[in-house]
């Protein structure tokens, strides 16, 4: 069973007020930077940038990061996953990062992602931002700022859609586990 | 369930979704897999174009990582390879252990002066051993053709062909396919011409059918002596002259005179190669202004190439040495990546 959790118009208004939790605990960080994690971070990076840039004299960079060759079940896929690479055309030493993902689930991404970084060189401070935090952690990670937080079964899929990357915005959740014991039923 | 941020709650209505989501749709990163057909690499042959190409994509992700401050990724930890090298290498060697060790994969040289091969010890009685010891890959260089093939058949290691005889070589034309699609774009309907050796050279037959592979035009050029007779049956077309052809290129790909492999002679003297065949300062001058210069290197300056051709700036050889790291990177990590079991 799928239902929509936000249609266009919520989504602007979740990163609207995803923008103004990162400004108001960055007012007077001069060296901040945006890093999505790919794929949809990436998007929603910029996003949030744009609406950052419009109360400060500087642009804020935003960078890419691509996860995939730190994530911890790599041997386990029974194929490989494709790399997409990551982009951080500045140096982040030194600099206040916000790490930007779509969903924050099992905390494993923003694992990868923080040991990635820190290959990169050494940041004043990560935080991290989501749109969507739906809970089941396995790693004692927690977003700094999260725009909404829902309830989810750890069965269901939470899936978000970019126009970037998608072609529309919307926030979708499916309850599998349900849908699982229909398909026994019958 | 953790509380973010300050202020109310955002509220959003819930919609119900007119149509319920195809499965194809959720997670769609999650579900980009590749997956190679054969879990050796043994020569392009055996590659269709896809498979070429996805190779070449994942090293461009890879040429990234080595520009890092840090260039090295987890992604192989715990893994292991060997560099069973039955004949002289520096380049390739050195390129497979940089490429294992800037994924986190163990890798273990072996170099047949120092092994117990000089006592006897048969290859596949060598390798079964190495893979007792627990390795995951084997990388392979042997003078006798198949023999890469051979062993994927006998090992459950996963094995890369470093080059077999005058057989194939195909991480060399993968990475000359990747060096010249950086610096043409694509290597669709570009002309390539192979001056050399073709008869003993395993880089031009893993590179003749790679770039053929990849949609370019191949013409081979060579003494007759070094041009195997049956070669059009590859498509590609023979040239005797190299200043007939030379100007009507896009890419020259010369190959290495291979004394080690030259039994009998097959050009009176390397100053007559030279003035035939060699790619020398004048024929350099002459050169259309787009044409761009490859080599599989070691380059033996004065027969092939003039020195000159090492202060040209649309010589690749260095940035094939370069790329050579990240196309290995992709290679071990898309052979290497996954269950062993489920890939069989």
């Amino acid at each position: 069973m799928t239902r929509r959790l936000a249609d266009a118009k919520a989504v602007s208004a979740l990163v609207a007020r995803l923008a103004s939790q990162i400004n108001r605990h960055n007012r007077n960080v001069k060296d901040l930077a945006l890093v999505g994690i790919k794929r949809r971070g990436v998007p929603l990076a910029e996003r949030l940038a744009a609406r950052l840039n419009a109360g400060r004299r500087a642009r804020i960079p935003v960078g890419a990061i691509d996860i995939t060759l730190y994530r911890d079940d790599l041997q386990m896929a029974a194929e490989t996953p494709i790399v997409r690479g990551s982009e951080i055309t500045f140096d982040i030493n030194g600099r206040t990062l916000v790490l930007v993902d779509d969903v924050v689930f099992t905390g494993r991404t923003i694992r990868a992602a923080l040991s990635e970084l820190l290959d990169f060189g050494r940041p004043k401070a990560i935080q991290l931002a989501a749109l969507v935090d739906r809970g089941h952690r396995e790693l004692p990670i927690q977003p700094d700022f999260a725009a909404k937080v829902i309830k989810t079964r750890r069965s269901d899929l939470v899936d978000i859609f970019l126009k970037e990357t998608d072609g529309r915005d919307e926030i979708v959740i499916t309850k599998t586990g349900r849908a699982k014991k229909l398909e026994a039923r019958c | 369930m953790v509380q973010c941020g300050h202020g109310p709650r955002f509220r959003v209505h819930e919609v119900r979704s007119p149509e319920p989501a195809k499965s194809g749709v959720q997670n769609p990163e999650s579900r980009v897999k590749v997956k190679l057909r054969s879990r050796h690499l043994l020569g392009i042959e055996d590659l269709d174009r896809s498979e070429i190409l996805t190779i070449l994509d994942q090293a461009r992700t890879f040429r990234e990582v080595l520009d890092r401050p840090i260039p090295i990724v987890p992604a192989l930890r715990g893994r292991t390879v060997v560099n069973l090298f039955f004949e002289a290498s520096t380049r390739t060697t050195t390129s497979f252990s940089l490429a294992a060790s800037r994924l986190s994969c163990g890798c273990v040289n072996f170099s047949k002066a120092t092994s117990a091969v000089s006592k006897g010890e048969t290859l596949l009685d060598t390798a079964r051993n190495i893979e007792a010891m627990g390795v995951d890959g084997i990388i392979i260089r042997h003078a006798s053709p198949g023999a890469p093939h051979f062993l994927s058949r006998h090992v459950k290691a996963f094995v890369v062909n470093a080059g077999d005889g005058a057989h194939e070589h195909p991480t060399q034309a993968l990475l000359d396919a990747f060096t010249l699609r950086e610096k043409l774009g694509s290597l669709d309907g570009k002309r390539v011409l192979m001056v050399g050796d073709i008869t003993h050279s395993r880089v031009a037959r893993s590179n003749l059918l790679c770039f053929s592979k990849l949609g370019a035009r191949v013409a081979v050029c060579g003494p007759p002596t070094m041009i195997p007779p049956d070669i059009e049956q590859y498509g590609c077309e023979v040239f005797y002259r190299l200043d007939r052809i030379l100007d009507e290129v896009d890419v020259v790909n010369m190959l290495r005179v291979q004394q080690e492999r030259i039994t009998s002679s097959s050009f009176p003297t390397v100053r007559e190669y030279r003035a035939f065949y060699g790619l020398t300062a004048e024929r350099l001058r002459n050169l259309a202004p787009e044409v761009v210069v490859t080599h599989p290197g070691p380059v033996n300056w004065g027969v092939e190439m003039d020195f000159d051709v090492a202060e040209f700036s649309r010589a690749l050889v260095l940035p094939q040495v370069t790329n050579g790291v990240a196309v290995r990177m992709a290679v071990l990590f898309l052979l290497a990546g996954g269950e062993g079991e489920v890939r069989s």
